[in-house]
């Protein structure tokens, strides 16, 4: 048969249904767990991992689909987190609205920080997003509409409630609402990986120059990855705030966020929407686990860990761990 | 019916002229052939063509529409496509991606985008490697992959910078032959080439540049005889 007609015969994606069923199962399992019995801890676990992996996946749509290495994403976890407690403090705005608040404005802030930013390229945009990160937390630290230094307590209910996104007899809700995020945000950007604005992200993070032969306004895309990323980024900080109802400027806008995304979108893998997951389900353990048997901050322990880790896998797999996985099985089959 | 006006386009790099009031017109369908020694101007006048690097001054018209000072994407978007010097395939993806980044720039839906780049690969003789990553290709298929991401987008006027340089001898005829082809489908094309026979071979018009400057614009065998062009490149390469 015409080589051609053969091509053009072959499905547009891999439909691995062994792959198909694993995943499936794990859904179906990550739905199930709590209802086995988990406790207390192993649900906070849960739920670090679901936030922290669309976190960093909010991260790999900005430097692994486009290419631009930010680190100042925090702002973004912070700005949803303050939209979401100061609209239900002073307007008594449920949260469930107040989310898409919080991602409206960081879209807008993507939009003014990245048409300057975003002109800058490397070292430089990664330098500019660090700076523009620590200026959030310094701002807020000093703006006493929104609790200043102290931040903002959010007004507890008496009881449980889905209107106003508390809980306070258990984790259980919680982890389902984070579940849910996880999954939503997973799949919007595996879609946008096989999109043509994913198609066209990557020509723009592998050759800009080129990308420009074929029509992309480069600026354009990166910008648009960036309001993507900002906007996936910032309702994990809403939840967040609803999870733990006191949040300030040192916590939401630490530079530590800005930190951990990006390592843990790049020991699971950057630019594969599989990093992110992986990357979050081995980091984030470290972390927990670190912190109950060291106390505290986990001796910084977690950290010392999160660079050895990382060192071993940029000298031994700088693609990260999915780069174990064969690609064939994850991606478009070869026939070669 | 010209295709490109180009008129007194010149860009200097500090005191260095790059591009010295360079003028030229090129007749739709046909294929211009631009000759010159290293450091002639040659690839800085694709770039300054399709907007990669502000002229100074001159007046560069696509279709009578004056696309100076316009940004490459823009021009690119009005059916000007170009290959580059120093390759820029999009590595870590496959010649399949590749070619249907371009082919998005006219087919929204993704399988229409891929049953198109899949045409376009197999016209580059390519279609069995359509699945590899472009780092894996060779020197020659790269130069392949170049010409079938550009003619994805579907220019009227497409631009191809050495299309048969560091490549080996065997490989050159094919992409000699792929030139020609290209030219039946009516496109019209500007390729830079320092072998001088191919350009002699496939060119309607040659263009020689020496030092920014243009010292002959003319049918192949008017360039050849051309005392300017001899001295100043032919005869370097007669004695070679």
């Amino acid at each position: 048969m015409d080589k051609l007609i053969v091509a053009k015969s072959e499905p547009l994606w891999n439909t691995n249904n062994k792959v198909i069923s694993i995943i499936g199962g794990l859904v179906v399992l990550l739905f199930a767990l709590p209802l086995v019995g988990l406790n207390s801890f192993y649900l906070h676990l849960f739920i670090m991992i679901f936030m922290h992996a669309v976190m960093a996946q909010s991260w790999n749509v900005i430097a692994g689909f486009s290419g631009q290495i930010s680190l100042g994403h925090g702002a973004f976890f912070g700005i949803g987190a303050y939209a979401t407690s100061f609209f239900y403090m002073e307007y008594g705005i449920t949260p469930w609205i107040s989310i898409f608040f919080g991602m409206f404005i960081s879209g807008v802030f993507a939009v003014l920080i990245g048409i300057p930013m975003l002109r800058l390229s490397g070292h430089y945009f990664a330098i500019a997003t660090l700076l523009i990160g620590i200026s959030f937390q310094v701002v807020f630290q000093r703006w006493d509409l929104v609790g200043a230094a102290s931040g903002l307590w959010v007004t507890m209910t008496p009881e449980d409630s889905w209107t106003a996104l508390q809980f306070h007899s258990s984790k259980l809700p919680y982890y389902y609402i984070f579940l849910v995020f996880f999954l939503i945000s997973f799949f919007a950007v595996w879609v946008l990986s096989r999109s043509k604005l994913g198609y066209r992200l990557r020509a723009v993070r592998d050759d800009p120059q080129a990308a420009l032969s074929l029509c992309i306004n480069v600026s354009n895309y990166k910008i648009i990855a960036y309001v993507i990323s900002a906007m996936i980024m910032a309702p994990m900080g809403s939840l967040f705030a609803q999870y733990i109802l006191i949040i300030d400027p040192d916590r939401v806008f630490n530079i530590e966020i800005s930190i951990i995304v990006l390592l843990i979108t790049v020991l699971g893998g950057i630019g594969n929407v599989w990093g992110p997951i992986i990357g979050a389900a081995i980091l984030i353990p470290i972390s927990e686990y670190s912190r109950i048997y060291l106390g505290g901050t986990g001796g910084a322990v977690d950290l010392i860990l999160y660079g050895l880790i990382l060192m071993i896998i940029c000298v031994f797999r700088p693609n990260g761990l999915i780069s174990f996985i064969p690609k064939d099985i994850l991606e478009r089959k070869k026939q070669r | 019916m010209k295709i490109l006006l180009v008129e007194n386009l010149s860009r200097s790099f500090g005191g260095i002229k790059a591009n010295d009031d360079i003028s030229f017109s090129v007749d739709q369908g046909s294929i211009l052939g631009i000759i010159g020694p290293n450091g002639a101007g040659k690839s800085t006048l694709f770039d300054l063509i399709t907007g990669y690097t502000k002229a100074d001054r001159g007046k560069v018209e696509f279709f009578k529409k004056n696309i100076f000072g316009l940004s490459p994407d823009k021009i690119s978007n009005l059916g000007v496509g170009r290959t580059f010097q120093k390759l820029k395939p999009f590595a870590d993806q496959t010649l399949l991606e590749n070619v249907m980044i371009g082919a998005f720039v006219k087919e929204q839906n993704i399988k229409k985008a891929r049953d198109k780049a899949l045409e376009i690969i197999d016209f580059v003789d390519l279609i069995e490697k359509r699945h590899h990553f472009a780092k894996e290709l060779s020197t020659g298929q790269r130069k392949r992959l170049e010409m079938a991401r550009a003619m994805a987008i579907e220019p009227k006027l497409l631009l191809m910078d050495e299309v048969t340089g560091g490549v080996d001898q065997k490989t050159i005829p094919g992409l000699v032959e792929l030139i020609k082809k290209l030219k039946k489908t009516g496109v019209t094309i500007i390729t830079i080439e320092h072998n001088i026979n191919i350009i002699m071979e496939i060119s309607d018009n040659v263009l020689a540049l020496d030092q920014g400057r243009s010292i002959a614009f003319g049918p192949p065998k008017d360039i050849q005889k051309n005392k300017e062009v001899i001295d100043s490149y032919l005869g370097t390469f007669d004695a070679a």
